[in-house]
């Protein structure tokens, strides 16, 4: 088996900027913010944050921020609550949270709930359990999960649940290791686990491994590393990660690297990007691979972040 | 919508006299941006365009065109979506159109979610009288991929807001015949026998359901989605499925097939672990799929069970040897 190319997945990080007239650079334009927190995020496992300028990222993410308190994708784009997380994710992992004005950020998010408990991402209501995610995380980390009706909210998400254990976007959806993720991650964060069959949820998420090791998101699809994270997150969150093959998995994700330039992408051989980079690397932290920063299943954040968020150290 | 189709080759708005009167607003980047990223020359004329229109909040038909063309370069710009809203109400536009709209540039985007969300909007505008088309819409994504997640979620949005029950079921099963493994469509059956307002509810759709359910297992003992719809159809009433020989029959058959058991064991075990009692022939079946060199170690029925899953199921041998060790000791 080969081993997980840090140094260069670390220069591929930071090289992304070199790269000329690349669709994918001017596509991801409106979510600059998630691609921010997808490679520093990255960059932080990989024990590289320190190559990045902490005041600039800082003086951009706040150009973002719109009067309402969200932030949009980049600077004079709409707020949205999925832009928001990332900001705010960021300015964690450099431990510059102070900088918020947390009232107006949270206001911004509680101000998304809806009467039955569901949240919208946006003042244009699309509804979605990924919201619910976005809303509790962001509330949490900014410890402000009083400004929602938590009750409600976990109510919503449970009433997305399956007979499979699963959960979808909406009452009814299909399941999907996505929305589960988001689901699971939520009821973690409100401490309401005991809402979820975990024995039943977990046989489904680890009948997501295929025999080549890799994981896929619903049945019968192919696997792809991004699930690496949703499914292993949320097999961690329920307790039941030692149900699947871990070493099988290992070694598909480093299949996925492109062992020369670095990145990885979504299944061997295929073309990398910053967003499969960061799940495959955050997924082999779960997976305890040695000399990567571990990472918070729920929170998406290196556990060293997080424990400063909630115990100050 | 003619007007709204990026014309190729194309003139750049700074020579169409339309725009001779707008002054484009250029991307502020910040002085070192972090995912800088390397746009294209089209791209950067047409959002500083977008700019100058967004930031005059000039809702105008030349605007809406505007609109098109950004949306052609990214469709995932949620500013642009929501601006393009503003200006169809303020226009007061025939959303029928926009249905048209949507449908092309839903062709290549189709798992873009900004798109989906428009089309909701749109749809809840026109209301009851577009569910037949959304229906009809969502089916052509479906033709070219059954499992779309997004177009899912907007077909059970239709019928809840807008209805159109009636051929639902029958969709259903004929994406079933078209797809037996498709899980996206049992999802849906659940979802129409569950919350449709004609079919009269789970228990009432039980029956029909299982026989259709063992049918489709034992065709394919190894898709997993009509084993957990089996189990889903006897929701919250776990004393039924136990006692139903329609469940236990169809693992009893498919373990004398000798075939792709995982499921019906699993199944098995769990309707062990409830309270079945098992009958002779099961209790042979189960002797009959013993790995060789296993023949005493286990003592009762329910262990083989495990021992014989954690064999035929090596990468989750873990799982079932957690179902093994929380077995009540024996009896």
């Amino acid at each position: 088996m080969g081993e997980l190319a840090t140094e260069k997945h670390v220069q591929y990080i930071l090289s992304v900027e070199k790269r000329k007239d690349d669709f994918i650079s001017v596509a991801m334009e409106y979510l600059r913010m998630n691609g921010a927190y997808w490679g520093l995020t990255t960059l932080d496992l990989l024990g590289k944050l320190d190559a990045i300028d902490v005041d600039e990222v800082v003086s951009w993410i706040m150009k973002c921020q719109h009067e309402s308190g969200g932030f949009g994708g980049n600077i004079g784009h709409d707020p949205h609550i999925l832009y928001t997380l990332s900001a705010v994710q960021v300015l964690a992992l450099f431990d510059k949270l102070n900088v918020l004005d947390v009232e107006k950020v949270t206001n911004y998010i509680a101000g998304l709930q809806n009467e039955d408990g569901s949240f919208s991402g946006d003042e244009w209501g699309e509804v979605d359990t990924r919201f619910s995610y976005i809303a509790i995380c962001c509330l949490s980390i900014l410890h402000h999960l009083n400004k929602i009706n938590v009750e409600k909210a976990v109510s919503y998400i449970v009433s997305c649940k399956n007979l499979d254990g699963g959960f979808g976007c909406t009452p009814g959806g299909e399941s999907h290791a996505g929305q589960i993720f988001c689901c699971v991650g939520a009821l973690a964060i409100t401490g309401s686990l005991h809402h979820i069959d975990k024995d039943l949820l977990g046989w489904w998420l680890c009948e997501r491994q295929v025999k080549a090791g890799g994981l896929n998101g619903r049945p019968e699809k192919l696997p792809d590393v991004c699930y690496s994270w949703w499914v292993l997150s949320s097999l961690i969150m329920i307790d039941r990660v030692h149900w699947i093959s871990k070493e099988k998995l290992v070694k598909f994700i480093l299949d996925c690297q492109d062992t020369e330039n670095g990145g990885i992408s979504d299944r061997p051989d295929d073309a990398v990007d910053v967003y499969h980079t960061y799940f495959g690397v955050a997924g082999l932290s779960l997976l305890e691979y040695p000399g990567l920063k571990a990472i918070d299943p729920a929170y998406a954040l290196p556990v060293d972040v997080v424990n400063k968020i909630f115990f100050g150290r | 919508m003619e007007s709204d189709k990026v014309k190729l080759p194309r003139v750049p708005l700074s020579q169409r006299p339309e725009w001779s009167d707008v002054t484009p607003v250029p991307q502020d980047d910040g002085p070192s941006p972090v995912v800088p990223i390397a746009y294209k020359e089209e791209f950067v004329e047409t959002m500083d365009y977008f700019r100058a229109v967004y930031l005059a909040d000039e809702r105008s038909a030349r605007a809406l065109r505007l609109t098109a063309e950004v949306i052609g370069l990214n469709a995932g710009n949620y500013t642009v979506w929501h601006f393009r809203r503003s200006i169809l109400e303020a226009l007061d536009a025939d959303l029928n159109d926009e249905l048209d709209y949507i449908e092309n540039i839903a062709r290549s985007n189709s798992k873009n979610y900004q798109i989906w969300h428009h089309r909701r909007w749109v749809a809840e505008k026109l209301g009851t009288d577009s569910a037949r088309k959304e229906l009809e819409f969502t089916k052509k994504i479906f033709s070219i991929d059954a499992k779309h997640y997004h177009a899912w979620s907007h077909r059970q949005w239709v019928l809840l807001a807008l209805g159109g029950w009636e051929d639902e079921l029958g969709y259903c099963q004929q994406l079933l015949e078209e797809d037996i493994f498709n899980n996206s469509a049992w999802n849906q059956r659940f979802f129409v026998i569950t919350k449709s307002p004609l079919l009269g509810g789970l228990e009432v759709m039980r029956e029909s359901e299982v026989s259709y359910t063992v049918e489709a297992i034992l065709t394919y003992p190894e898709n997993e989605s009509p084993w957990r719809y089996l189990r889903g159809l006897y929701k919250g009433d776990t004393q039924s499925w136990v006692n139903d020989a329609q469940v236990w029959s169809v693992c009893l058959k498919v373990l004398n097939a000798k075939n792709n058991c995982l499921f019906a064991l699993s199944t098995l075990l769990d309707l062990l672990c409830h309270g079945l009692q098992p009958n002779q022939e099961i209790n042979d079946a189960v002797d009959a799929l013993k790995p060789s060199g296993q023949d005493q170690s286990d003592s009762d029925l329910v262990k083989t069970v495990c021992s014989i899953l954690e064999h035929i199921d090596p990468i989750r041998a873990n799982y079932w040897k957690w179902r093994k060790s929380k077995l009540p000791s024996a009896t």
